[in-house]
């Protein structure tokens, strides 16, 4: 057998065990003698001959002609001389575990020289698949339908087209009857009327599955009829222009999936040091510690509640730490940012070095949670579930920071110190309060931002230093002061990223996004969108 | 001979000057002419570590010219000293010739590793030693000059101005890291075997480098202390201190500020050059941003502003963190962190500053 059989038998295994399994049991008053006659001659019939006893079989209206043909393409169907039965190996095995063919019943194990295959060809094999397709699309559950239709596509033959032509005006599920549709396109597509064909081929416009797109090709290139030729041409270019739609949807996901970590990681300098002017170096730290919150929760708590409880209490442990250092360190030096610079770069440090002697200098794996992993599709896209969440995630942290600084009374007075601290402090604003609960608001959100990214990179020492500069840079381009400015910033950055990697490979990318910026800077200091004020800049 | 009076009046320069003046002589002496065993002698691995020392020193001088006296904060000084590093290693790279590994006479070792047939065309040059000493100047000097032709044109200052020095940084750091690059990727520039004919291991040939370092320490504090002494070093300081008021009263504040980055950029090419063949190596975790930060936290211990607390706080910080990464490697950052914190609060005008305090509380 070649590879290419094998793969074939099994992918029709697969589907043949699927419906097996889905398959609503017939009446169980079958008639096991009926089955049981039928067998014999397909132990002594040519293949010609099978075919037609294959035909035969699947009228029958017993629950194990399923597993049986199943079993026969899989060429796991036996005949026992000793006892005159036939049985189905389970395994491969040098003495594999049988069951008997017809009731089911467990035989235990046999040598297989005892035992004699009950042989089939490449063409009976697709046949039996194609007939147990015809039995699923009968099935009411859609699943086994479309696992029918499917089974089909992979190996489309007039003969099953009979059943599919039947099933399609009647078919309830709008995504099965297109697929209907498209099946029996494909089997048009061999039609000797070339009106017909290209009939055809211009109903398979669109369709990406590599079988369609695999089969229009070949008519593409080599159909006798010039018109079909045209026809399936047009036809792939739509399908083309399809594929390439979906992967810039793609890239567009991606880089949106970026953007929102970015904005993530920057939001919360936005508020430090767009609000307040200071310039926080261990803003990246205090992601860190988020990320080491959300370990130590899961090491406590089940995993599937792990992160809506990680998520307060990051941000709790990431404003306590970042209002201690407001406190101790930062309101010393208001109105000498080069200076804040440093000293909460000496913090980064201290804070680095605290993780790596509490918890270890290795990575720390975090867990993501059943509700958070694999895949979902959105529209014709297939796309990780745990970026998805990210993505809300941060449109949800975004919009709430959005209302804590427009309609809350401690936004209201955020806004009165930055614009004006002497002026809010003659209102009776106590600014010191002001400025610790700020500190403490965008060092809290690192926090958070640290949850997500423990959802997506490696949890350790180093976690907040990969992000320090880019984070900055988002704000930087939005605009210093404007949450706004961050986000369009962020997205911007994310997708642009994204978009030059297929063509430069991920690290020169940075590098190209990092020099626009520079250039970017140099062109517009104040970022995207400057704030705009009658202060004179001296 | 008279001194001249910018120098006579700066009297912790003379004190630096002479003490280098000294370790020049005494340095080689104690290394080349005791005994191993006696208690004065110094081992090469003295000698080097005190030339590398040195060329921290030099940086932050460097580092000390643009922020202490022009305000700038560069939190990208280590690319350009990494840059200068790059261009020796280059020239040190080409010395190796056939004694690779691979054997090639004419590509080094990673690249026939990388399956390259030819030399790029920027690596042409660099098998001569006056070239290679040229770029050493001209490469960090030109990208400082056009980086801050356009920063300093569009008025980008203060916090921004750190911002995407540090950026530039990283940028170049994540560039040195791939290989396409054709500079050893990770693993950087290494395995060198000697300079202008001269084996890199023998004794002789470090006690040179050691001596060079000094000079160029010397020849470098004296290039600055003279810089800011002259009608320039004045508009520098009142672009510190008030940048639009000198841009009020007429002076081309961009063109100095440029010059000037350019020029400390230049002292710290000059710096990596002088520290590659005494450390051996040179890969791309030299433009790491925190090394440009720790040479920015040598300025402030030591005193910005002052250049002779730059090598001072240079050759301290680089001391502690020598000893205490040996004895104690857990407490390294604590400490440095520390020092960050301590530094900002407590010693705004660093070591310095404070011996100045003293100076004046006396008199």
């Amino acid at each position: 057998m070649t590879t290419r059989t094998l793969i074939r038998a099994g992918l029709g295994g697969l589907v043949l065990l699927l419906l097996s399994l889905l398959a609503p049991l017939p009446v169980q008053a079958a008639d096991d003698n009926a089955l049981r006659a039928a067998l014999p001659t397909l132990r002594t019939a040519g293949f010609t001959e099978k075919a037609a006893l294959i035909e035969n079989l699947v009228q029958l209206p017993h629950p194990r002609v399923v597993p049986l043909l199943a079993a026969m393409a899989g060429g796991r169907l036996y005949y026992r001389a000793a006892n005159d039965q036939f049985v189905i190996a389970l395994n491969d095995a040098a003495e594999p575990a049988i069951e008997d063919a017809v009731t089911g019943a467990a035989l235990g194990q046999v040598d297989k020289r005892d035992l004699e295959r009950i042989s089939a060809n490449n063409r009976l094999r697709a046949l039996i698949e194609n007939q147990l397709a015809g039995l699923g699309l009968a099935s009411s559950d859609p699943v086994q339908r479309k696992a029918a239709v499917e089974a089909f596509l992979r190996n489309p033959q007039t003969e099953g087209a009979a059943r599919l032509r039947e099933r399609q005006p009647v078919e309830t599920d709008e995504n099965i009857r297109k697929l209907l549709t498209a099946a029996l396109a494909l089997v048009e597509l061999g039609n000797s009327d070339a009106a017909i064909r290209a009939q055809a081929a211009t109903a398979l416009s669109g369709w990406t599955q590599p079988e369609i797109r695999g089969r229009l090709m070949r008519a593409a290139a080599d159909d006798a009829d010039v018109h079909v030729r045209e026809a399936a041409q047009k036809a792939l270019a739509k399908t083309e222009f399809r594929l390439q739609l979906l992967s810039w949807a793609e890239t567009l996901f991606f880089g949106l999936s970026l953007g929102s970590v970015l904005i993530l990681a920057a939001i919360g300098l936005a508020v430090t040091f767009g609000v307040m002017g200071v310039i926080n170096m261990a803003h990246g730290e205090l992601m860190m510690l988020g990320a080491y919150t959300t370990w130590l929760v899961q090491q406590w708590l089940p995993l599937n509640w792990s992160l809506p409880v990680a998520v307060p209490l990051a941000f709790l442990v990431a404003a306590l730490v970042g209002i201690a250092i407001e406190r101790g360190i930062i309101r010393f030096l208001y109105g000498r940012p080069l200076e804040t610079l440093l000293a909460t770069f000496g913090v980064s440090l201290i804070l680095q070095q605290a993780v790596r002697s509490i918890f270890s200098p290795l990575n720390r794996s975090v867990a993501t949670p059943e509700w958070m992993s694999g895949t979902i599709l959105l529209g014709p896209l297939e796309v990780t579930l745990n970026r998805l969440i990210i993505i809300g995630f941060c449109i949800v942290v975004f919009a709430l920071l959005w209302l804590a600084l427009q309609r809350t009374r401690l936004g209201l007075e955020v806004r009165a110190v930055a614009q004006n601290r002497a002026m809010a402090r003659a209102m009776g604003v106590r600014s010191a309060r002001v400025d610790a609960l700020t500190f403490g608001l965008g060092s809290g959100i690192a926090g958070v931002a640290g949850v997500a990214l423990s959802q997506l990179t490696n949890v350790g020492p180093n976690l907040g230093q990969n992000y320090i500069v880019d984070s900055f840079m988002v704000v930087v381009f939005g605009g210093v002061g404007n949450l706004w400015g961050t986000m369009v910033a962020g997205l911007s950055l994310g997708v642009a990223n994204k978009l030059l990697e297929p063509w430069s490979g991920a690290v020169l990318a940075k590098i190209l996004v990092l020099a626009f910026l520079i250039l970017f800077i140099q062109k517009r200091p104040r970022g995207l969108f400057p704030q705009r004020g009658r202060a004179a800049e001296v | 001979m008279r001194l001249p009076p910018w120098l006579l009046s700066d009297r912790a320069g003379l004190g630096l000057l002479l003490l280098l003046a000294l370790l020049i002589i005494v340095v080689p002496t104690l290394n080349l002419l005791t005994p191993p065993d006696s208690a004065l002698h110094l081992s090469a691995y003295t000698v080097t570590l005190l030339g590398k020392y040195l060329c921290y020193a030099l940086l932050a001088v460097a580092v000390d010219l643009v922020w202490g006296y022009m305000g700038i904060l560069s939190l990208g000084h280590a690319a350009f000293f990494a840059l200068g590093g790059y261009c020796l290693g280059m020239y040190l790279m080409r010395q190796i010739g056939t004694r690779g590994v691979y054997g090639d006479p004419l590509l080094p070792d990673f690249m026939v590793f990388l399956n390259w047939k030819e030399l790029p065309w920027y690596w042409h040059g660099f098998d001569s030693f006056g070239f290679a000493v040229l770029m050493v100047m001209v490469i960090p000097g030109l990208l400082a000059f056009i980086f801050g032709w356009f920063a300093f044109r569009s008025r980008v200052s203060g916090v921004y101005l750190s911002i995407i020095t540090q950026a530039l940084t990283y940028a170049l750091m994540l560039a040195f890291f791939r290989n396409e690059m054709g500079f050893g990727g990770n693993n950087g520039l290494t395995d060198f075997k000697d300079v202008l004919g001269f084996s890199l291991q023998a004794e002789g040939t470090r006690i040179v480098l050691f001596m060079l370092s000094a000079l160029a320490l010397a020849t470098g504090y004296l290039a600055c202390r003279w810089l800011v002494s002259t009608r320039m070093g004045r508009v520098l300081v009142a672009i510190r201190d008030s940048e639009d008021r000198a841009r009020f009263l007429g002076y081309r504040v961009e063109r100095v500020k440029t010059l000037v980055f350019a020029f400390s950029a230049i002292l710290a090419g000059v710096a990596g050059a002088l520290y590659v063949p005494q450390v051996g190596i040179i890969n791309p975790g030299e433009f790491a941003p925190i090394n440009s930060i720790e040479a920015v936290i040598w300025v402030a211990i030591g005193g910005r502003g002052t250049l002779v607390g730059a090598v001072i706080g240079a050759v301290l910080v680089n001391f502690a963190k020598s000893w205490l990464t040996g004895a104690l490697p857990e407490i390294w950052l604590f400490a440095l962190g520390g020092l960050f914190v301590a530094v900002t609060l407590f010693l705004p005008h660093g070591l310095m500053g404070l011996v100045r305090r003293r100076a004046e509380a006396a008199s």
